[in-house]
């Protein structure tokens, strides 16, 4: 069904197809608009969740795990300060192996105070237990949603899921999208039917009781081996969507990769002005760019990256978040570990862009790619660790 | 066609959000790909907002916001003292500004744009269609005259089918509308 929908409605569209159980939200931007279709969608009729207003995020993460220990298939919305606030409930409803999907839409963790798009907000939840999914438009945040449930419940799996997408870039971006037929996502996400739950009478448990250090490393490392479980579930659940949906998925996208010399690692909605911008390298310079965008960082694919990237000369690392390390962001430390584990013998240097809605154009990444190929070339990197956009043009090392 | 980005200048209130968005909406029934989107500052009514399309016969990919556009629509007069309205804006493309003044005095206060000025006077237009003032419509109309991203009576058609979906419990409000679009192609002669 062709579309034209923001990133919000297309999430919102996803949870009516679905028609999950319970919605406890609280409204906070850029995420406010999910919670606010599905409430309208209810009041008309459209779909039956049970959606609960709760006074804070604290307690709509609190009401979904539950809802979700119950039995129920449960979700929540949220970006930023409302995630930080949920942040206790993320490792219990991880810990508790409680499927549940968050709708995340990305937005700076303050300060200064700032309503725009980077991924401070999730990537500080990393450790969380949480898997974690990104989008590069608003059609990836749909895809990506209908395939949640399907990871998140698998009994091999049974982790909370983060649908992650670029807050205002595409959550109030409008642009054209396949939606897929109602009963095409219903019959392909299906029924919950919990193994265990709280009301089930014939089965009496606790959920999320008190775990002394004879039995807590055992509950982490059982979540360890979900998180690896999850990577084949990932995989085999997008091999089913593109039955459905005539659409690809994996871990991660290589666009242009395979001949490429100079690559570029990122996540999220930028990867759709860098491959615009290697269309313009290549039809300009012939210089062989190309990109690795992220979609799965949580588990995160290390050995696949690295085979991805095993032909490359030179390799940049955007990284749409600080962690003040002073060495580098998240997604640059991960990336460069997976390359030296696999022995790789490219040049890395680590960027970080975008934070707090700070644009990245075709420019930048051009400039990028010319830098990646200088390095290449004189084996000097200089700086690993640096800032591209800033106001001062030339300083760029943060 | 290649893609023909547009950027909108208005006022927080004066809808060239929804203009922005209705514009993506029209294109998008004529078969296009199109983005629409408001670059977000510190929200409040009658501070400066941008907002952007990109419409295009391709898939479009590119998420940053648009500084070199084909097309340039100030919504707001007023704001031609203050923003840098033709910044970037592709000499062969043009200007629409909202005013009852002519094209040459806009041009004036337009420091060195080379390119084409129109002038639409949305507010004379939308008092009299409508009876009241909503610059959206009369805006709406003329940069699809002025770049010509879709074809008048398709345009005309697809506008009037959204009103009949959008006013439905107010149908006497379409044809006001419908006339506010029409004269507005009357006026900006491309």
């Amino acid at each position: 069904m062709r579309e034209r929908l923001s990133g919000n409605e297309a999430v919102a569209y996803a949870i009516k197809q679905i028609n999950p159980d319970v919605m406890p939200a609280f409204p906070i931007t850029p995420s406010t608009e999910i919670p606010q279709y599905v409430s309208t969608y209810i009041a008309n009729g459209e779909m039956d969740t049970e959606f609960i207003h709760v006074e804070s995020e604290h307690s709509s993460m609190s009401a979904a795990i539950g809802a979700s220990a119950a039995g129920a298939r449960a979700l929540t919305a949220t970006s930023s300060c409302g995630l930080a606030l949920m942040w206790e409930e993320l490792y219990v409803a991880a810990s508790d192996r409680l499927p549940i999907v968050l709708a995340l839409v990305n937005r700076a963790l303050s300060g200064p105070i700032n309503i725009n798009a980077d991924h401070s907000d999730s990537m500080g939840a990393r450790d969380s237990g949480w898997i974690q999914i990104y989008a590069e438009s608003n059609q990836e945040a749909y895809d990506n949603f209908v395939q949640a449930y399907k990871i998140a419940e698998n009994p091999g799996v049974m982790l909370p899921v983060m649908i992650c997408q670029d807050g205002f870039i595409t959550s109030h971006g409008v642009e054209n999208i396949e939606l897929i037929e109602d009963e095409l996502v219903k019959g392909f996400v299906g029924e919950y039917d919990p193994v265990h739950y709280l009301l089930n009478a014939k089965e009496p448990m606790a959920v999320g009781p008190y775990a002394v250090s004879n039995y807590y490393m055992e509950s982490k490392r059982g979540q360890r081996e979900a998180m690896l479980n999850a990577k084949h579930v990932i995989l085999d659940t997008a091999a089913e969507f593109e039955k459905i949906s005539g659409r690809k998925y994996g871990f991660f996208e290589e666009y242009r990769l395979n001949d490429a010399d100079y690559a570029i690692v990122i996540i999220g909605s930028a990867a759709g002005t860098a491959k615009a911008a290697i269309e313009q390298i290549r039809k300009t310079t012939h210089e062989k760019v190309g990109l690795l965008k992220i979609r799965v960082f949580r588990p995160f694919p290390e050995e696949e990256i690295a085979e991805a990237l095993s032909n490359v000369k030179a390799v940049a690392i955007l990284d749409r978040s600080e962690m003040f390390s002073g060495t580098g962001g998240p997604l640059g430390a991960e990336v460069t570990a997976a390359l030296y584990r696999a022995k790789s013998e490219a040049e890395v240097v680590n960027y970080i862009y975008g934070l707090g809605g700070r644009d990245i154009t075709i420019q930048d990444f051009t400039e990028i790619y010319d830098e990646l190929k200088r390095i290449a070339d004189t084996h000097e990197i200089r700086d690993n660790y640096r800032y591209i956009g800033l106001r001062e043009r030339g300083r760029d090392n943060g | 066609m290649n893609t023909v980005e547009i950027r909108w200048h208005g006022r927080g209130g004066q809808g060239a959000k929804t203009a922005a968005l209705l514009l993506a909406d029209v294109a998008f029934k004529s078969g296009k790909y199109v983005q629409g989107f408001p670059e977000y500052g510190p929200e409040r009514m009658g501070a400066p907002i941008t907002a952007y399309n990109r419409i295009s016969d391709e898939p479009i990919t590119v998420h940053s916001n648009i500084y070199e556009p084909d097309y340039v629509v100030v919504v707001d007069e007023g704001l031609l003292d203050s923003i840098d309205v033709t910044s970037g804006l592709n000499p062969s493309g043009a200007i629409v500004v909202n005013s009852a003044k002519g094209a040459d005095e806009i041009a004036m206060k337009l420091k060195g744009y080379t390119g084409k000025v129109y002038t639409v006077d949305a507010r004379k237009i939308s008092v009299a269609a409508l009876g009241k003032y909503f610059p959206n419509s009369p805006m709406l109309a003329a940069i699809v005259a002025v770049s010509k991203v879709m074809d008048k009576d398709q345009f005309l058609g697809e506008m009037e089918a959204s009103y009949r979906h959008k006013f439905s419990k107010k149908p006497e409000v379409i044809e006001g509308n419908m006339n506010a679009l029409r004269m507005t192609f009357e006026e900006v002669c491309v």
